[in-house]
Order: structure tokens, then sequence, then C-alpha cells
């Protein structure tokens, strides 16, 4: 589905990414962690045709990305300035539904699903100024869902909604991904998280990233709050992504 | 009870301005001046030419009707066309950053020119003094709202336009659904601005033609109608405000500008 090949990029002089290699197949759940600033959201911005890479290219489906993919949502991690705040949830949601041909009454049913998912379903006719920051991530979260894409990237989706609505939203993750085949690229910082919904774990260095490793995560579906949390192999895996994050200082002088 | 408090809140507001009258009406009658009449005279007066007809026309008088209504036409029309130019313009301007770094200087140059200068010319090209008057107040009004469009489509916010980029959103989609309505603070904001313009240009252009509220003032001067120069005066000004409250309300209901309370949206804006 998503492959980056050798990605780099720098912000004048600011080496951000240098030589990234990721893949997410098709159907799979990549969870993202790395040390603030070191880069994710450069990654996800070039992976959406945002941001020209200096060097190296994303592929999707072995077609390499110039602009905007088809068939592609975001979850930006800055939600405040990704919905707009001259719609209501419901038509922030709806909007991008237009272009999949649906009719007014089928985007407005779609909407209201997702937002109803999210946990969000009274607050359809809210204006963003009207929500507080973790309602307005919920609807960025609805939209992008709503609008079922082939390819889902997130950016610390969860970051500002409390730990009980996260672990529900981590959950109609699991569950959206499975019945609509989606395939997901997860930017996170908690790295349970990480381990929790992914089929694997990529851990990026301190900036400029790379990939330091990339671990498979074997663990048994349906995942479940309690149960797989206890599991061993959910210790061993989040205790071995805690030590890639922090460890290692970047072997900047080895180089 | 509801009605009795918005009297309230009316009296508590507008106590100055009764206040200033007052004592405008003393010291004009402690003058004694005929060149600086009582604001009595002047109201009597204008009563006389405006608002002297029979009750089927609303009281309106033949001065009214063939004075005021097809200045106020005139203006209006005007405003409308420029506001509609300097919107497309303006927008077009915005989005294109090539385009309006070549057009920005002749716009700073147009805006400059101080628009009832063009009397002169525009009466020489244009010979009729409708179309005159049409022009003056098109080219002169037209800068607010253009620059101000041009501004707000600019600076229409990065994630906005990520985000319309990667959901797939159409040129027209985008333009009708994030751009206009991110810039339209600043639209209105122009278009607010050129509105009192547009009062303004319609009252000097008209001191050059055959009717309107400019041509009265210059009829009441040289007749030494104090009362009559007075009264226009203040009908101007009473439309000024009018045309501005009325400009409110109609904003507060333009769907899409509603995003930061219940109130007007923030606005401010360039000249
Ligand atoms: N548009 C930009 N221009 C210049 N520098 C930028 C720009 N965007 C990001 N940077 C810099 O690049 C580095 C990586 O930024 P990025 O946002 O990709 O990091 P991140 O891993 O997503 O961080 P966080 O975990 O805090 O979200 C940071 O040092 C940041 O200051
Ligand atoms: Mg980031």
């Amino acid at each position: 589905m998503l492959k980056v090949d050798n990605l780099a990029h720098a912000y004048g002089s600011h080496h951000v990414l240098d030589g990234v290699d990721l893949t997410v197949g098709d159907g799979e759940l990549v969870s993202v962690v790395g040390p603030s600033g070191c880069g994710k959201s450069t990654l996800l911005r070039s992976i959406a045709g945002l941001v020209r890479p200096a060097a190296g290219q994303v592929l999707i489906n072995g077609v390499p990305v110039a602009q905007t993919p088809d068939d592609l949502a975001v979850v930006f991690q800055d939600y405040s300035r990704s919905l707009f705040p001259w719609m209501s949830a419901a038509a922030n949601v709806a909007l991008p539904l237009r272009r999949k041909g649906l009719s007014r009454r089928e985007r407005r049913d779609a909407a209201r699903a997702a937002l109803e998912q999210v946990g969000l379903g009274g607050a359809a006719g809210k204006y963003p100024f009207e929500m507080s920051g973790g309602m307005q991530q919920r609807v960025a979260i609805a939209r992008a869902l709503a609008f079922r894409p082939a390819l889902l990237l997130m950016d610390e989706p969860f970051a500002s909604v409390d730990a009980q609505t996260r672990e529900e939203l981590e959950d109609l993750l699991l569950a959206v991904r499975a019945t609509h085949n989606m395939s997901i690229l997860l930017i996170t910082h908690d790295i349970d998280e990480s381990v929790y919904v992914g089929d694997r774990v990529v851990v990026l260095t301190r900036a400029p990233a790379r990939v330091v490793q990339d671990l498979a995560v074997d663990l048994p579906f349906p995942r479940d709050q309690i149960a797989t949390r206890e599991l061993e192999a959910f210790v061993r895996l989040r205790a071995e992504v805690g030590k890639l994050v922090r460890g290692r200082p970047v072997d900047k002088e080895s180089q | 009870m509801k009605a009795a408090g918005r009297l309230r809140r009316f009296a508590g507001r507008f106590w100055l301005v009764v206040l200033v009258v007052l004592l405008w009406e003393a010291g004009a009658r402690a003058a004694g001046k005929i060149d600086f009449p009582a604001p009595s005279l002047i109201v009597a007066r204008m009563r006389e030419l405006w608002l002297s007809g029979p009750p089927s026309r609303l009281f309106l008088s033949d001065d009214t009707l063939s004075e005021l209504l097809p200045g106020l036409g005139r203006m209006f029309t005007g405003w409308l066309l420029a506001s509609l130019l300097g919107v497309v313009a303006g927008v077009a301007l915005g989005r294109s950053a090539v385009a309006s770094h070549y057009v920005e200087p002749l716009l700073h140059f147009g805006r400059a020119i101080p628009p009832p200068l063009l009397i002169t010319p525009f009466v020489l090209v244009f010979r009729s003094s409708t179309q005159t008057q049409l022009a003056v107040i098109v080219f002169g009004v037209i800068w607010p709202v253009l620059l101000n469009a041009m501004e707000g489509a600019r600076s229409v916010d990065r994630g906005y336009l990520d985000t319309a980029a990667v959901f797939g959103l159409r040129r027209h989609e985008r333009l009708l659904r994030v751009v206009l309505p991110a810039a339209a603070p600043k639209i209105f904001a122009g278009l607010r601005l050129s509105l009192s313009l547009a009062l303004i240009l319609m009252v000097i252009s008209e001191l050059v033609g055959s009717d309107g509220i400019g041509y009265q003032l210059l009829v009441a001067q040289r007749n030494f109608d104090s009362p009559g120069v007075w009264g226009t005066i203040l009908l101007l000004g009473v439309l000024g405000y009018a045309l501005n409250s009325l400009f409110v309300v109609v904003e507060r209901h333009v769907p899409g500008t509603r995003r930061s309370g219940p109130g007007r949206p923030e606005t401010g804006g360039v000249t």
C-alpha cells in the first residue's frame, strides 16, 4: 500500500528526516513513535504530498506521490486549524463526502453516524468554537473515518482526549480498520498506545530522524483494553519500545 | 417587562445624545444667529423638505421621491457594482501570488487618487451626469473591497488549505467553502468601509449633477436657507448611521460567517 523510501528533508539547514524507510501493507496498522520534534509530522506531511521531500520518495500502490494522493484522509495534529470554524461539526464531517458522489441525505447520515461513533452524536449542530479541544479532535477523527479512505494518516489523534475516551477511540480505530480494511499510519507519543493498536511499531531517532527499529507486534486479536495490556508479550514490547525511544542518544558522533 | 428593559437600555445609552441636542438648542437660541439655527428649526425644515407628502405615500414629499431616492439608487448601484468587481478581482489576485505581485503597485496607485478629483475627467469621458456619478462612486469605493478581499484570500490559514487538499476538495468547493468563508471577515470589513464611502461620494458627485442630496445642499446654500443646509447634513448623518446598522444586521445573517460566538465575527481590515 504505502512505501516510504529513503526519505530525507530539511527546513533550511535544519535536517529533520535523514533517510526514513517505512512500509504499510494493505489493511495494516503501523504505529510510529519518536521523540518530540524528531520529524514525525514532517514525515506524515510528506506522505500526504503537502511537503516536497528533499530526497527519497513516497510510493502509494507503487506510484510515486507528487501531489496529494486520492483516497487519503488525514487527522492533523493541529485539529483547530484543520476544522473549518464556519461549519458545524456535521458539515465539517460531510464536506469531503461530496466528491464520493453521495446524495445530500447520504452525506448527512454518514456524518451523523461517524459523529455517533466518536461519541458526539449530540453535537452534530455545534460549531468548533462551541466545543472543547478534545471534542474538536474527535470531529476531525469522525471526518477521516466517514471518508473511508484506503490510507489513513493520523498525527497524534488522541492527544487531547481523556483517558477513557482515548481507549474507546483506540478500539474504534481497530474496529473500523477490521471492517473496512483501511491501511493506517498512526503517529503517537504514547508508547502503550503504539503497541496496543499496532501491527507493527516503527521507532524513530531524535532529529534528524531515521528508523531505529521496526518491531512486529504479535499480540492476538481482538485486542482488549484490560486483557491485552496484561499479556506478558505486551509488557515486554512496551518496555522494548520505551527503551528504544528514550535510549541510545542519536549516534551522531559515530557517523 | 421585556419592552421596559429595552427602553431602559436605550435610555441608558442615548441620554448623552439627548443632552447634546438640548445644549445645542439652548446655545443656538441664546446666540440667535440665523446661520446657526436651533435643532428644532432644522428638524421642522427637514420635515417640510422630505416628509410633507400625503399619508398614502408614507408622508414622503415630492422632493424625497425626485431628489433623495434617485441618489440613493445610484449609491447602491455603484456600491454593489464595486463590491462585485472588488470581491471577484480581490479574491482572484489574493489566490495568485504572481498576479498580485505585478498588480499591487497599480492598486495602491489607484487607491491614492482622491476620487472627487475624478469628477472632472469623468464628465469629459461620460458626458451624462448619471454615468459620471456612478463611475465616481464605483472608482472611489472599490479599493477597500478589493484590497481587503485580496488580503483575506491571501492570508487563508495553511491548515485550512492543507485540509482541503488532503480531502481532495475540487476547485470550486475550495473556493466557495474554504477560501471565501475564511476571507469573509476581511471582505465584510471592506464592504462596510466602502458603503460609508459610497454615501460621501454620492453627495460629492451630486454637486455637479442636477438632482440628489448634494444638489439640494447646493441649492439650499445658494438660497441662504441655513436650516436647509443643516438639515441636509443631518439627514446624511442619519442615513450613514442607518446604512451601517443595516449592514451589521445583514452581515450577521449571512450564512457561513459564524465563527467566534453569537456576536459579530471579528473584523478589522485595511483600507
Ligand atoms: N514549516 C517549518 N519550517 C521550519 N521548521 C519546521 C517546520 N515544521 C517543522 N519544523 C521543525 O522541524 C522539526 C520537526 O518538526 P515536526 O513537526 O515534524 O516534529 P514532530 O516529530 O511532529 O514533533 P511533535 O512530536 O512535537 O509533534 C522541528 O524542530 C520543527 O521545529
Ligand atoms: Mg508533530
